[in-house]
């Protein structure tokens, strides 16, 4: 069960987050030429240019997603500092885990590319695919990885707190584990993007679609609440030992991932990819413990008499005589 | 390098005891003020605490289980806090080096190297790149080695003066001169106009309360904020005059380094920690990142004519009860002690004096480890060429990666998992460790491995707009 102040903070953070992705009519002040000579080539469908009109828009998407990752961060990282100290160790590892799997996918691909013919387009773009599913499929076995550290990590901790339970729960784990997980693989997605969304460019200009940058920044939210409610659904199903919830997960992550492949063609990519979202996370939230009940509580803002103790990891020992 | 106080098991006529920097002990346990005499005399080979102990053993084992798990679990719990306490400076400084790389391009200008560099890295063929290389690292290397050497053997031979006129030229250099060209390069970049005055009174007064800062007394906050700017500073200056391959070849050879001068036991960093320790000083705050006042001994010394007095003739009786004054106020003449205290005390032990004398004596007493009470006050340190060479690798991962951000970061979270690892291990075997190998090695492989393996995957995912 959640402390009630994680619910309010996860409703809290939902909206937030929907309302910041709306573009606002923000201006950006883009830097010197020697800003551009400096940045490599990138493979975006955007060329350097000058200044345009479209820049304004385009900078528009871009501080909408600015703005979206901002406060994304800010509402997760302060409903995750209820446990600080711990809690950001374990979302470095977590940072960690996910950023090994990359590395064993982005290697298993490279061998495959240069094992192959490069000239070939669509083997390319076929190995692409398969280096994708690829590393879908180690970002789940790392989470399951890391569910068993955590498991560790929790009994060692228990065992040598004084009252044999360990500072931080095992569904305060999962939400932070899943939240940190969403984190690198949004940031990492979504940086080079963003950084480049500063300069001066117009999008689209080679025939591609000019909504990239507003279409990425929606992508990106998605992917970082799709990770943190796969990770409670995941941490879930790993203590109970529920399979099929397992598998579930890994297929909704392969169905995103491949949802993503059809692009260009958002209303196909996007919008079943919201369906999923919001339906993972009814998923999460009932795993979570939550209720209809606990919704109206929420939103009616009723301070209840808490007669439970919030462990913190920074009690001090009581010196002893 | 980093330290943290040590807690050494020995063994001694067959019981198993240990040096507590402060006691958990309840003391109202015979055994465990025998004991805690046995930790004050552990330098003396007789026990005559032995003697008089008419209780059997299995009660001093019991304590002493029940101390040890006392002690791992305090150490588990605060260890996640001290990691937390250096993740907050390493990550400021990371931030300040990456932010002055992305916007202030005076710092990526190839403007010439150092004179520890002579050979240039602008070879016809990759061969001769690699040899001047390998020989820029090495004379870099030596002249490290050479100036560790030279401080080890300066404080050896108490030649503080020197030492300390040394840190006050090379802070000098680093707080006026260079936060001078720094300043004045913000301000190119930003296109600020600004005359010399207020140029020379910012310059001045940053630099003046930087020196107080850190070379005398100043804020907590405040220190740790100059030592992480002159940090940011030093590692600047290191990225832009190395050359690329060099940098790379340093950094590796000065972990190796870091390793073998920490551990080894004619090592010169492991010396001059263990002199440092010997003689119960602190070493240079110019050049060590402490997270929380260390407190002393000293701090707890109430009357120095006293201690003068009574310094090397305690007896065994009186250093039993005086123990206790370490956690009490020392200014009342009774040590703090009540007066029921008092009365069970002279009922176990016998009629003893609790005087100022007594007290300065065992004060007087050298211990090995900081005798700071609370386990919150025990904070970690960090030397400075840690910050220094973490954000040099982070600054050249920003400078001159192709994946840009993206081995940024990844550069940063090995390194912060390296320094997690490295404080583990610093709280399992309690010595000083060295803090660069672990952090180093991570972040070259992974910055390495993701510019050339990550890198074109990302960008081909992002090409097509795919999401993993």
């Amino acid at each position: 069960m959640w402390p009630r102040e994680r619910k309010e903070d996860f409703c809290l953070q939902i909206c937030l987050i929907f309302s910041c992705a709306l573009p606002r009519a923000d201006c950006h002040v883009s830097h010197d030429s020697h800003q551009t000579a400096n940045s490599t080539t990138k493979n975006f469908p955007c060329c350097t240019c000058d200044l345009e009109p479209r820049q304004t828009t385009a900078a528009a998407d871009g501080s909408a997603c600015h703005s979206c990752m901002i406060l994304n961060l800010r509402i997760l990282s302060a409903s995750a500092a209820r446990v600080p100290c711990l809690s950001s160790l374990f979302s470095l590892c977590r940072a960690f885990f996910w950023l090994v799997s990359l590395l064993l996918a982005s290697l298993i691909w490279f061998i495959l590319v240069h094992l192959s013919d490069q000239g070939n387009a669509r083997l390319q773009y076929g190995l692409l695919v398969f280096g994708a599913a690829v590393s879908v499929l180690l970002q789940e076995a790392f989470r399951f990885a890391y569910f068993k550290l955590l498991k560790k990590a929790d009994e060692g901790l228990a065992t040598i707190s004084e009252d044999g339970r360990s500072p931080i729960s095992l569904k305060q784990m999962a939400y932070v584990s899943g939240l940190s997980f969403g984190i690198i693989s949004g940031v990492f997605s979504v940086i080079n993007i963003l950084a480049d969304s500063i300069g001066p460019g117009i999008v689209g200009i080679h025939g591609d679609s000019p909504y990239y940058f507003i279409t990425s920044a929606f992508l990106t939210m998605a992917v970082v609440l799709l990770h943190t409610f796969w990770g409670v659904i995941f941490f879930d199903a790993c203590e109970k030992r529920r399979y099929w919830c397992l598998g579930l997960v890994v297929i909704s992550h392969l169905v995103t991932s491949g949802l993503t492949f059809l692009n260009p063609w958002y209303v196909a990519s996007l919008v079943p990819i919201y369906i999923i979202t919001f339906c993972m996370g009814i998923w999460a939230f009932f795993t979570a413990g939550g209720s209809f009940h606990n919704i109206l509580k929420c939103l009616s803002c009723k301070q209840e008499d808490d007669s439970r103790v919030m462990m913190y990891s920074a009690l001090q020992v009581p010196f002893e005589d | 390098m980093t330290e943290l106080s040590a807690h050494l098991p020995q063994f001694q006529h067959g019981q198993l005891t240990e040096n507590f920097p402060d006691n958990h002990l309840s003391n109202t346990n015979d055994n465990s003020e025998r004991r805690r005499h046995d930790n004050s005399e552990r330098r003396r080979n007789d026990n005559p605490g032995s003697e008089t102990n008419g209780q059997p053993q299995n009660n001093i084992q019991q304590v002493v289980d029940q101390d040890e798990e006392e002690d791992e679990e305090l150490t588990l719990k605060y260890g996640a806090k001290h990691v937390i306490m250096l993740f907050v400076p390493v990550t400021l400084c990371m931030v300040v080096v990456v932010a002055t790389i992305k916007s202030v391009s005076f710092y990526t200008r190839k403007d010439g190297q150092l004179i520890y560099t002579p050979f240039t890295e602008e070879t016809d063929t990759i061969g001769q790149r690699a040899l001047n290389s390998i020989l820029n690292a090495a004379i870099m290397i030596s002249v490290i080695i050479v100036m560790t050497i030279l401080l080890v053997v300066l404080y050896k031979y108490r030649c503080y003066k020197v030492i300390h006129g040394w840190l006050i030229i090379s802070s000098l250099l680093l707080l006026f001169f260079f936060s001078f060209i720094y300043l004045g390069e913000v301000f190119k970049t930003y296109n600020v106009a600004m005359d010399y005055i207020t140029v020379a009174l910012i310059i001045w007064n940053f630099g003046v309360v930087g020196m107080i800062c850190i070379h005398w007394k100043g804020p907590l906050r405040l220190q740790q904020a100059y030592l992480i700017m002159i940090s940011a500073l030093m590692a600047l200056v290191f990225i832009k005059y190395l050359p690329e391959w060099t940098a790379w070849l340093i950094l590796a050879v000065i972990s190796v380094y870091d390793l073998v001068a920490v551990l080894c036991p004619k090592g010169p960093l492991r010396m001059l920690v263990e002199t440092a320790q010997e003689r119960n000083e602190t070493l240079f705050p110019a050049l060590i990142y402490s997270s929380t006042m260390v407190w002393l001994v000293n701090m707890a010394e109430e009357d120095p004519e006293g201690q003068r007095k009574a310094s090397k003739n305690s007896t065994y009786d009186k250093q039993a009860p005086a123990n206790q004054s370490q956690n009490g106020d020392a200014e009342a003449d009774d040590g703090g002690f009540s007066q029921e205290w008092q009365q069970q005390r002279d009922n176990r032990i016998g009629p003893i004096e609790s005087t100022p004398e007594s007290r300065a004596a065992v004060q007087a007493l050298p211990s090995n480890s900081q005798t700071s009470e609370d386990p919150e006050e025990r904070g970690v340190k960090l030397g400075l060429g840690d910050f220094i060479f973490y954000s040099v690798l982070v600054g050249k991962a920003s400078a001159t990666a192709s994946g840009d951000w993206n081995t940024t970061l990844a550069c940063f979270v090995a390194i912060l998992i390296g320094l997690c690892l490295t404080l583990l291990l610093l709280a399992i075997f309690k010595k000083a460790l060295p803090a660069l190998p672990i952090s180093i090695t991570f972040g070259l492989v992974f910055y390495f491995a993701t510019d050339n393996l990550v890198q074109p995957f990302m960008d081909q995912l992002a090409f097509h707009q795919f999401y993993i």
